[in-house]
């Protein structure tokens, strides 16, 4: 029997902002930060008798997004303008798509806790965005005022089917979403810069008693949603609160009330309901004349899905069948991005440990990093060179210590793993006559520590084992130091 | 002409939508004329268009683009000068200035 007393259906409207350097119908620039109105033209004020013209880049990112969320794409698209006066728009239109969006009926799959979920898209297109207002927040009724820095900006609308069935199934597809786009070059989608928004539309199912089917709350599109957290937050709160108002009012029903249109506030951790400026959205769509269709042909297409790569989906599915990692390993490598992924692959495959392979790299190198700042391919320790670190580690059974050191020394004097441990004057006894001598030595500087293991203290060996690998810098193998030392701990 | 193919609240909603205050006497000549240009547009309606491939645009040009690459956007002050109303923050920024928009 289910005892949910709902079932939550969310779908989500995606919004990224495309990595170009220029805006989408005009040549000024989309850099994050710039002084207020300083990267604006005649377009994208929207001056009478000046032309937009698209921007190619703009358009094959839109394709390669398109074609990686598995979607059909439109071999003849053209573009639309949606009419609404907001001071944020100046031409009093944002051309956009409307009814020949640039790709449709895809599907991204997630990586839920039952497993692997695909998730349908509707369709996506390209648009314009419009421009940033700032409110004077003390309610004096003081004028508004605008920044068009970013009206024009390209923009990658993508609208899921309603087939996200919890909060956590919401975050973990914009999560997906978002690695999607950052390795495929689309956008940086830094949620704090706007450059990945979103807006979920929920509501809830509840199963009625034998013979009385299922019933569905009014949908409410939670709007601006720039966190992870705030869209789990914000869409588990709405769930539970549609509950409570149907439980109130039976009669708040899909179907005979409207949808509505609500904000996230942090800071109560409620939705907010915004009033009601005009009853329906009519855009009065129409073809905007001042721009030409664009065709798709095969040639085209293929060029650019030779550009996608290994998606994350397939790459997941690889670094754990090829290598044997965990999915909990896969999925820390495949957070760190693509270039990681390639320099995880080249490290494991001069060491021959995947495993730690990818401890080395989320753990000192990632602290290198964090250290440093920059990148990977500012890295003077090549993939290569880490590996062969691994490798020798093992080989010479180097304690994470020693390791560490000749990390450090590989990384500030640029040195091969031979000369870095030579630099650092680790000899590395192999000799097992001469472990047994440095045994004897310590057990003979140690009498106390001899008793008390005698006396049926058995951690006492530890301070004899750590007085063995004090002398020697930790170059010897541990394991043989203890075999050693137990064996003359049991003579004597 | 036939009677009303516009009704008078048809044509406020349009106002609205467009941001015109009209007074109840220009809202019954634009219900006339408005009607008048939709009953002539009309017309094409009687034709038969079976088989006729929609036009996306009048001209027979497609995919005509331009590089990603940056122009001169304008000088700040000249992007604002023709704004009806600008203002002039104490850090020296530029902005439009619109009526308070209430959220």
């Amino acid at each position: 029997m289910n005892t949910q007393k709902y079932h939550i259906v969310v779908g989500l409207e995606v919004h990224v902002q495309l990595l170009t350097r220029t805006k989408l119908f005009c040549g000024c620039g989309t850099v994050f930060g710039a002084a207020p109105n300083s990267q604006t033209c005649p377009v994208c004020l929207g001056l009478p008798g000046s032309l937009p013209v698209m921007n190619r880049r703009a358009f094959e990112l839109g394709l390669r997004a398109a074609l990686a969320l598995n979607c059909s794409i439109a071999r003849f698209t053209k573009w639309d303008r949606k009419n609404y006066y907001y001071p944020d728009l100046p031409k009093n239109y944002q051309i956009s798509q409307y009814d020949l969006p640039l790709g449709s009926e895809g599907w991204l799959e997630i990586n839920t806790s039952q497993g692997i979920k695909r998730i349908g898209i509707i369709r996506c297109h390209l648009e314009e965005d419009a421009g940033k207002m700032l409110h004077d927040e003390r309610g004096t009724g003081r004028d508004s005022l605008v920044d068009l820095n970013r009206t024009g900006t390209p923009l990658l609308e993508i609208v899921s089917k309603p087939e996200l069935s919890s909060p956590e199934e919401a975050r973990l597809y914009l999560e997906e979403m978002r690695l999607l786009m950052r390795e495929l070059g689309v956008s940086d989608c830094e949620m704090q810069e706007g450059s990945l928004r979103c807006d979920a539309n929920v509501n809830i199912r509840i199963p009625q008693a034998e013979g009385g089917g299922v019933l569905a709350t009014p949908i409410v599109e939670i709007k601006n949603l720039n966190s992870f957290r705030f869209l789990e937050q914000a869409v588990r709160y709405e769930a539970q609160r549609q509950y409570e108002q149907w439980q109130k009012d039976p009669g708040y029903l899909l179907g005979k009330v409207s949808k509505a249109t609500a904000g996230w506030d942090e800071a109560s951790g409620r939705t907010v309901f915004q009033r009601r400026k005009e009853e329906a959205a009519d855009y009065r769509y129409f073809p905007d004349p001042d721009l030409i269709p664009v065709i798709v042909d095969d040639a085209w297409l293929e060029r650019i899905r030779g550009e996608l790569g290994e998606l994350p989906s397939a790459m997941r599915k690889r670094l754990g069948t090829q290598y044997g990692l965990s999915e909990y390993d896969v999925g820390v490598l495949m957070s760190l991005g693509r270039q990681t992924v390639a320099y995880f692959e080249e490290t494991a495959r001069v060491c021959q440990d995947a495993k730690a392979a990818v401890n080395w790299i989320t753990n000192q190198v990632q602290a290198t990093l964090k250290d440093r700042g920059g990148d990977l391919a500012e890295l003077p320790l090549s993939a290569q060179r880490l590996g062969e670190l691994i490798a020798k580690q093992k080989e010479l059974g180097l304690n994470k210590q020693t390791a560490q050191a000749v990390y450090d020394k590989m990384l500030h004097e640029d040195l091969e793993v031979a000369a870095a441990i030579e630099a650092l004057q680790i000899r590395v006894v192999t000799d097992t006559n001469a472990v047994v001598e440095l045994v004897r030595a310590a057990i003979a500087a140690n009498p106390k520590a001899v008793a008390d293991y005698k006396k049926g203290k058995t951690a006492a060996a530890n301070v004899l084992k750590g007085a063995v690998m004090r002398q020697t810098k930790g170059s010897v193998r541990a394991d043989v130091v203890e075999a050693v030392l137990k064996e003359e701990l049991e003579r004597g | 002409m036939s009677g009303q193919t516009l009704t008078l609240d048809e044509v406020r909603w349009i106002a609205h939508l467009a941001r015109l205050e009209l007074s109840e006497a220009e809202l019954e000549m634009m219900t006339r004329q408005l009607g008048a240009i939709v009953e002539y547009v009309a017309q094409l309606q009687t034709l038969d268009t079976e088989g006729v491939e929609p036009l996306a645009h009048a001209l027979p040009v497609s995919n005509v683009f331009r590089d990603d690459v940056p122009g001169e956007p304008l000088p700040v002050d000249q992007a604002v000068a023709a704004a009806p109303d600008r203002r002039v923050t104490p850090r020296g920024e530029r902005f439009f200035a619109v009526p308070a928009v209430l959220e």
